[in-house]
């Protein structure tokens, strides 16, 4: 036996080894084999070739475990059992760059399941060796590391907070500024992640500057980018006024509504989701998006989408409506109501419904002239048939029922709430009738147009128990009347009329 | 005696006559009675009545006075009290005019300015239908963008698949399969495969190292060299010419050494001190400051921004005309090359001849 012959057997050894750790990778790539996979044993036999001598071999069983991890929780806590997490957190550390790749996209894999997990991730301590390898040089193992931390980010606060106090952040917001676009959109989403849970944990961001470099990416024309940057931003300015204002301060706000023409339809989504989140917090910064030309942009957008993403512009019309009747009348200038309206006709679900109505209850409940602009375009049948449709969700009937009352406890166009005579049930028709009762006094075309449109005789037709509110809005309105059209129009009045013929005796 | 005995004869008719007169006086004691009461009534009457009228006349008087003060104290009161409501109401008109003014103030700054809301509102119409162009506009520009990438990225392809297929191109002895001659006209393709030029065969790509896996035991083999055939007649085998082509170039060293090569040497090494100090400024001991002091320009020469008429003025009188067509003077000759033009020159301000 020469020395050829020897080397070649392991030369033979090392290539069999390859060749499994490559065909597992390739087969754990469809879901269908990973079950047979995982019966056949193949965590046990993968952890060992994770220490292999040869480094493409660990790279590619490490990729082969991501893989498989990535498929269930099942196999991702199989792999916290087996104790493969501190070897890939020890190596994490040591390895050469393509072995960290695959050794964070292993953590990032067992990290999205679960809050247990991504804690289990925690707890071998990989948030360390993740955060070092963020000020890796390679941008590839930066965004391994940048995502395998948003994953575990995103569980909870408590997650998010370990992420924060590992020091990630800064060195996050320099991973936005590197030139490659997976990485500034890997971080975006990190940093979206990890400011969504709480106020401190977004202050922390906003301290490291971030919003100056995620308000200079809002004009990329990466669409990917552009979501999570829009993503982050709207995270960071939801938990308060205060960080809702540096957002604002980043001058973002003219130029960004171009992006409600996006193609993309997350980006719009994302962007009218930001101005929500600002829009909401006071007066004064709904009026800046208002000054600037958001509601008009927001309700064009709502206009060319269709489906869930109309839901954050629809909440945000709703916002910027209830903080004071000048805003509410701005979003009526700008054609507001009649897309609501769309909205409520075209949407299907039950969640969208009750927003759209809660938002047209926010425009409406100002002032008359709003009552009156909400009402022309027709919505109050609409809201009435959503608020009686027994198919509506509990919320959906709530939310339009609160809407209707409050639309229609300032309304005083008449020809909108006369339909609602016929339908409404009591409870609502009683609100009708006050309002009736309010206008007819003082206006006398109104009276006419009451009595000819049958309104009075609808009205005579109430059965009121008496002494009840009800009964007396309907005196007050029989008082605007001659006591002879009252009588005309009361139910049974011809009998009446019979009776008398017949005790009539002529003389 | 006589006196008293007349006076005797007489007592009878002095008696008489006494009785006479008390009688007439009795009679008309009545008579006269009456008449001084009248008398004294009269006057009495008169003196009452003179001093009733004086008194009337004083009374009168004193009442007049009175009168009159209490009227004009009366008057007085009038007139201020008119004085006072005239200001009254002045000043209560002025101060609705200021409370006006006021309220319409607070009430359009703080409550409800409608003419501003107006305003606002139309602004903000006018507005809304800007920024709705606007957006449009970007839409269309980016949709046409869009739009004419993909036709770009179509061509960019369809070029490529001609490229790929230039092998299909007709020839003149026989149509190729985009020149079916049983149509009128050739396809599309056809035509594209007669502009592009055909994709030239690529050479192997050269390895980079950068972007290479470190593998176990591939990469310590070496990539074996093609295989040529060896070709008919009397030719060099292709190796040879292959290498013989792609000799390198072997140039002298004087060749091969830059033109520049000192100054890019100077340069480098400038660049080099410059980076590699690091204080600017040399520190200087301090014996022998005097001998250390350096040279400070002055402000109008060192300035980049120079003072134009700084040494080039002139106060001296120079009379032109005198000087037309006489040589200036000339302090330097001109260099000559003294060997090859030697004893061809005349030091007439170094002129060839």
């Amino acid at each position: 036996m020469s020395q050829r012959h020897v080397l070649q057997v392991f030369e033979q050894y090392q290539k069999e080894r390859m060749k499994f750790v490559q065909t597992v990778s390739e087969l754990a790539t469809r879901p269908q084999n990973v079950e047979t996979l995982q019966n056949a044993g193949v965590m046990s036999l993968l952890r060992p070739l994770l220490l292999d001598a040869v480094p493409t071999i660990q790279q590619t069983a490490a990729l082969a475990l991501g893989r498989l991890a990535s498929y269930n929780d099942d196999l991702a806590e199989a792999v916290v059992k087996g104790d493969i997490l501190p070897q890939l957190v020890y190596s994490l550390a040591e390895q050469n760059r393509f072995y960290k790749k695959a050794a964070a996209f292993v953590l990032r894999a067992v990290a999205k399941h679960s809050p247990e997990l991504a804690q289990a991730v925690v707890d071998c301590g990989a948030l360390d060796a993740l955060v070092v390898s963020l000020e890796e040089f390679d941008p590839g193992v930066k965004e391994a590391a940048a995502w395998a931390l948003g994953y575990i980010a995103r569980h909870n606060g408590s997650l998010a907070q370990a992420v924060v106090d590992a020091g990630a952040v800064p060195l996050l917001v320099l991973c936005i500024q590197e030139p490659e676009i997976a990485l500034k959109r890997i971080s975006a989403s990190t940093l979206s992640d990890i400011s969504k849970h709480s106020p401190e944990l977004a202050q922390t961001v906003v301290d490291t500057g971030a919003i100056a470099h995620l308000a200079q990416m809002t004009l990329y024309p990466d669409a990917k980018l552009k979501r999570h940057v829009f993503s982050a931003l709207g995270q960071i300015s939801k938990h308060s006024v205060d960080l809702a204002e540096m957002v604002v301060e980043a001058e973002i706000f003219p130029a960004v509504l171009a992006c409600l023409k996006d193609p993309d339809e997350y980006v719009r989504k994302n962007i009218s989701t930001l101005m929500r989140e600002i829009t909401k917090h006071t007066p004064e910064l709904s009026q800046m998006i208002v000054n600037a030309g958001g509601v008009a942009a927001v309700i064009d957008y709502l206009g060319d989408s269709r489906g869930n993403v109309r839901l954050p512009g629809i909440m945000m019309l709703g916002y910027v409506a209830a903080h004071s009747e000048n805003l509410a009348m701005a979003v009526i200038v700008s054609k507001g109501v009649p897309q609501l309206a769309i909205c409520l006709a075209e949407e299907t679900e039950d969640h969208m419904k009750a927003a759209t109505a809660w938002a047209l209850g926010q425009i409406g409940h100002h002032t008359p002239e709003h009552a009156r602009a909400v009402a022309m375009s027709n919505v109050l049948p609409k809201l009435l048939s959503l608020y009686l449709d027994t198919h509506s969700s509990e919320d959906l009937q709530v939310k339009a029922k609160k809407a209707l009352k409050s639309i229609l406890q300032k309304c005083t166009y008449l020809p909108a709430l006369e339909p609602l005579l016929y339908e409404a049930p009591s409870n609502v028709l009683k609100h009708v009738i006050c309002q009736f009762s309010k206008v007819l006094p003082h206006d006398s075309k109104a009276r006419k147009l009451f009595v000819t449109s049958g309104g009075l005789k609808k009205v005579q037709e109430i059965k009121a128990e008496p002494g009840s509110a009800l009964q007396e809005y309907i005196n007050a309105i029989n008082a605007c009347y001659p006591e002879e059209i009252v009588r005309y129009y009361s139910p049974g009045y011809s009998e009446a009329l019979l009776e008398r013929i017949e005790n009539y005796q002529p003389v | 005696m006589a006196r008293l005995v007349k006076l005797y004869e007489q007592i009878e008719h002095i008696k008489e006559q006494y009785f006479i007169r008390n009688r007439n006086a009795e009679e008309n004691r009545q008579h006269e009675n009456a008449a001084a009461v009248k008398i004294q009534s009269w006057f009495r009457g008169c003196q009452v009545r003179l001093y009733l009228s004086y008194l009337h006349r004083n009374a009168t008087v004193i009442q007049k006075t009175w009168r009159a003060f209490s009227a004009r104290q009366y008057f007085r009161q009038r007139v201020k009290t008119a004085y006072f409501l005239m200001k009254m109401n002045f000043y209560d008109k002025m101060a609705v005019k200021i409370q006006q003014r006021w309220r319409g103030y607070y009430v359009r700054k703080y409550v409800h300015n409608y003419y501003a809301r107006k305003r606002y509102l139309e602004a903000l119409t006018k507005k809304n239908e800007q920024v709705r162009r606007e957006l449009e506009e970007i839409a269309e520009h980016q949709k046409k963008e869009r739009e004419r990438i993909a036709i770009e990225r179509e061509e960019q392809e369809k070029y490529m698949q001609a490229q790929r297929l230039h092998f299909l191109l007709s020839t003149k002895q026989r149509p190729g399969v985009f020149n079916s001659p049983f149509r009128p006209e050739p396809d599309e393709m056809e035509l594209r495969l007669r502009t592009v030029k055909p994709l030239r065969t690529r050479s192997a790509p050269k390895e980079t190292a950068t972007n290479q896996q470190p593998s176990g035991f591939l990469s310590s083999i070496e990539r074996l060299p093609p295989i040529h055939k060896t070709p008919q007649g009397p030719f060099r085998p292709a190796a040879e010419v292959q290498r013989q082509r792609q000799r390198p170039l072997e140039p002298s060293l004087r060749v091969a050494t830059s033109i520049t090569a000192l100054e890019e040497a100077r340069e480098e090494l400038r660049q080099r001190e410059w980076r590699t100090r690091l204080i600017d400024q040399p520190f200087l001991p301090f014996s022998k400051t005097h001998r250390n002091k350096e040279y400070e320009p002055l402000l109008h020469t060192h300035s980049p921004y120079h003072q134009k008429a700084y040494g080039a003025k002139h106060f001296r009188e120079e009379n032109r005309a005198q000087l037309q067509g006489k040589q200036p003077f000339k302090t330097v000759f001109t260099t000559c090359h003294i060997f090859d033009k030697f004893g061809r020159l005349y030091s007439n301000a170094g002129k060839i001849v």
